[in-house]
């Protein structure tokens, strides 16, 4: 009991942090929106799992990717292939001039199912590989930049070039891909019509679910030693490699684990809306999925998912009625957030909770998060 | 790929693409240099650089409309004019940039980058208000439209000679501005021993500032100058940035030698590749092949000898 209770819930600050997020998500958003917001709140909570990834590497381990929309995108076009391969079968296709394979590639003069495509025809292969892939290119690109110390500000670029690739690659890739407009049209999973309500609320429900079990894990991880070491990593490098860790290790860890959750939050992305192109692997998104995590306090699992969702709800309603406006209010967002409120959400309830709400004040003192770091300058990383 | 074409055929091709190569190379170089002193002096990425070099586009057109409303006369002049106040608006907006934001945030690199992100979408959007969302481009002076032909095959146009001659004067002024005046002593000097500098009584704060000023400046330029090769729109400026801090991670940090070495293989292999395969896959491969190479020389090509 106390193991669940320090080391999964973080103590009472933790706990009740957990559950009024698991009770806003699982009741009263179910309770008071139709399935329609419900959908896009479901939506926003995909986002949440690179928020909380990010939490992870970069407010605990001081590695900013910006290009967790690379493993985001990757998770999705994973399960939008295997639903566009159900979508295409050759009674569904059998007006194109070669039936069974996906509508783009027949326009594309394509008459084979690349052979990258073919193990995206079984559900188990495809779930794997969405578990496993975007991971394994995470620990290519972690191996091949942690072992040479490159860390900081170039870590951050080169994920942002290997998020220009992908992009690049996506777009100009038609046949293979389906291009800028990305895998769409996508109806069944299984038979089961993800279109429906019914669908929709599993759905709902399924993501929901996934992202408090990947904050919990997340919270593991940061009470075991692990999460100490890394810390210990984002404020002084150098001495935790003295005292006889491999640095690179870790850090190939955390990111790799990092990009797995966001392929989870990528999947589900996919079968919540129903398609997946480009727009949400570049730059821009990934950039965004960084804010998310910023706003919500970069030191707090539970932050970013508020993070996430209080930024995209301001971004659609924004977008309905004033469109010009909102890059004004995100661009001040990102020099507010990081000028005066460097621990987001997470540090103003950590600072007015324990005034508001004088039963958490004692354990505030003791299990305070440790403030962000103002001494990270990065250069001696390279 | 090479095999339907004959040698003197390549030979143009190879001409061709690398003069157009050069326009691109003019303008990553501009960029890149800005962006080199201000990362290599005071370790900030400066994601807004992009949209000082919009700045420095949109301050042509604006002359530009400005001269054909009110002294038509004037036309062939105006473009060089439009380059030094290109310069001033951009650099004076970097100046103000750094007073505002970046100097709070010195000690925190990954944090400046998200915040010169806010600051580049801010900026985007005051195009949009200001200018409009449509890509608009200033009439160019006649002697800058043309091309020259040394034979038959090969076609040389004049805005990229201009732009080359631009970049080349630029550059050997910012080399005599880091190496040979005593601002940019104190500037070499703070770049290697910041707590040093200031301890021999160089004001490093106000050092920053003009170097902050001054690479957003260069960035003007470049836009000036980007205004001959395409049409300025508000996304502009995010379309250069990430080959623009590819040119400088390349190069090396603080090298200038390495930042021009960078630029014009990086604007060469992209030009060449582009006529034999397609302009999006060329990226791929140049922006791939970069990442590569950085994955074994992650201090780039030319490493300064500064230690940390």
């Amino acid at each position: 009991m106390n193991f669940v209770y320090e080391k999964l819930m973080g103590g009472k600050q933790g706990l009740l942090g957990f559950v009024l997020l698991a009770a806003l998500i699982l009741v009263i958003m179910p309770m008071f929106f139709d399935i329609f917001r419900l959908n896009l709140i479901g939506k926003y909570l995909t986002y949440a799992f690179a928020a909380v990834s990010l939490v992870l590497l970069w407010g605990y381990g001081g590695i900013l990717s910006l290009g967790q929309g690379v493993f985001f995108g990757l998770g999705g076009y994973g399960m939008a292939m295997f639903l566009k391969l159900e979508a295409s079968s050759p009674e569904n296709t059998k007006i194109q001039s070669t039936p069974g394979i996906p509508d783009f590639m027949d326009w594309n003069q394509i008459t084979e199912l690349p052979w990258f495509w073919v193990p995206f025809e079984s559900f188990t292969l495809t779930i794997i590989a969405i578990l496993t892939l975007p991971a394994l290119f995470a620990y290519i690109i972690g191996k091949a930049m942690f072992t040479r110390r490159v860390g900081g500000v170039y870590f951050a670029i080169i994920t942002q070039v290997i998020a220009v690739i992908l992009t690049i690659l996506i777009v100009g890739q038609q046949g293979f891909t389906g291009g800028i407009n990305g895998i769409t049209d996508l109806r069944t999973l299984n038979g089961w019509d993800i279109t429906s309500d019914s669908a929709k609320y599993f759905f709902y429900f399924l993501n929901a679910g996934l992202l408090l079990t990947v904050i919990v894990i997340s919270r593991f991880i940061l009470t075991s030693k692990f999460g100490s070491l890394l810390l210990a990593m984002r404020d002084k490098e150098d001495r935790v490699r003295f005292s006889g860790y491999d640095v690179a290790h870790f850090k190939i860890f955390i990111f790799s684990f990092a990009a797995m959750i966001s392929a989870i939050g990528g999947a589900m992305f996919t079968l919540q809306v129903g398609f997946m192109s480009p727009s949400f692997v570049g730059i821009v998104p990934s950039i965004e999925m960084v804010i998310f995590a910023a706003v919500g306090g970069r030191i707090s699992l539970i932050g970013a998912v508020y993070g996430t969702l209080m930024i995209n709800a301001g971004k659609t309603a924004f977008s309905e009625s004033f469109p010009e406006l909102w890059l004004f209010l995100m661009g001040g967002l990102f020099i507010s957030v990081v000028m005066f409120f460097p621990n987001g959400l997470a540090g103003l309830w950590n600072d007015y909770a324990p005034r508001v709400f004088p039963f958490l004040k004692e354990k505030a003192k003791t299990k305070d998060v440790p403030p962000v770091v103002t001494d990270e300058t990065g250069k001696g990383t390279v | 790929m090479f095999d339907e074409y004959t040698y003197s055929e390549l030979g143009s091709i190879f001409a061709m693409q690398g003069f157009a190569g050069i326009s691109l190379f003019s303008v990553l170089l501009l960029m890149a240099l800005g962006l080199a002193i201000i990362f290599g002096q005071m370790g900030v990425i400066n994601m807004a650089h992009g949209e000082f070099m919009a700045v420095g586009a949109y301050t042509t057109y604006f002359m530009s409309t400005l001269t054909e409303t009110y002294f038509p006369s004037l036309m062939p002049y105006y473009f060089l004019v439009a380059i030094v106040v290109a310069f001033c608006v951009a650099g004076v907006l970097g100046y103000l940039a750094e007073y505002a934001l970046i100097r709070h945030l010195y000690k925190r690199p990954l944090d400046t980058l998200l915040a010169t992100w806010g600051l580049s979408l801010i900026m985007q959007q005051s195009f949009r208000t200001l200018f409009g969302a449509r890509e608009v481009s200033p009439t160019l002076p006649d002697w800058l439209l043309g091309s020259y032909q040394p034979t038959d095959t090969i076609d040389i146009p004049l805005n990229g000679m201009f732009v080359l001659a631009l970049t080349a004067v630029v550059t050997l002024g910012v080399f005599y501005l880091l190496y040979k005046s005593s601002w940019g002593l104190r500037v070499r000097a703070t770049t290697q021993n910041r707590v040093m500098s200031g301890a021999v009584g160089i004001n490093t704060k106000s050092v920053d500032r003009y170097t902050f000023a001054l690479g957003c400046g260069i960035a003007g330029i470049a836009g000036a100058a980007f205004t001959t090769i395409a049409s300025t729109g508000p996304t502009t400026g995010t379309l250069y940035i990430v080959d623009t801090f590819m040119v400088v991670v390349f190069g090396g940090a603080a090298s200038l030698i390495g930042t021009i070495v960078s630029a014009f293989s990086i604007a060469q292999a992209q030009s060449l590749l582009e006529f034999f395969i397609s302009g999006s896959m060329a990226k791929v491969y140049t922006l791939f092949a970069l990442v590569l190479i950085l994955m074994f020389k992650p201090e780039g090509l030319f490493a300064s000898k500064v230690r940390r």
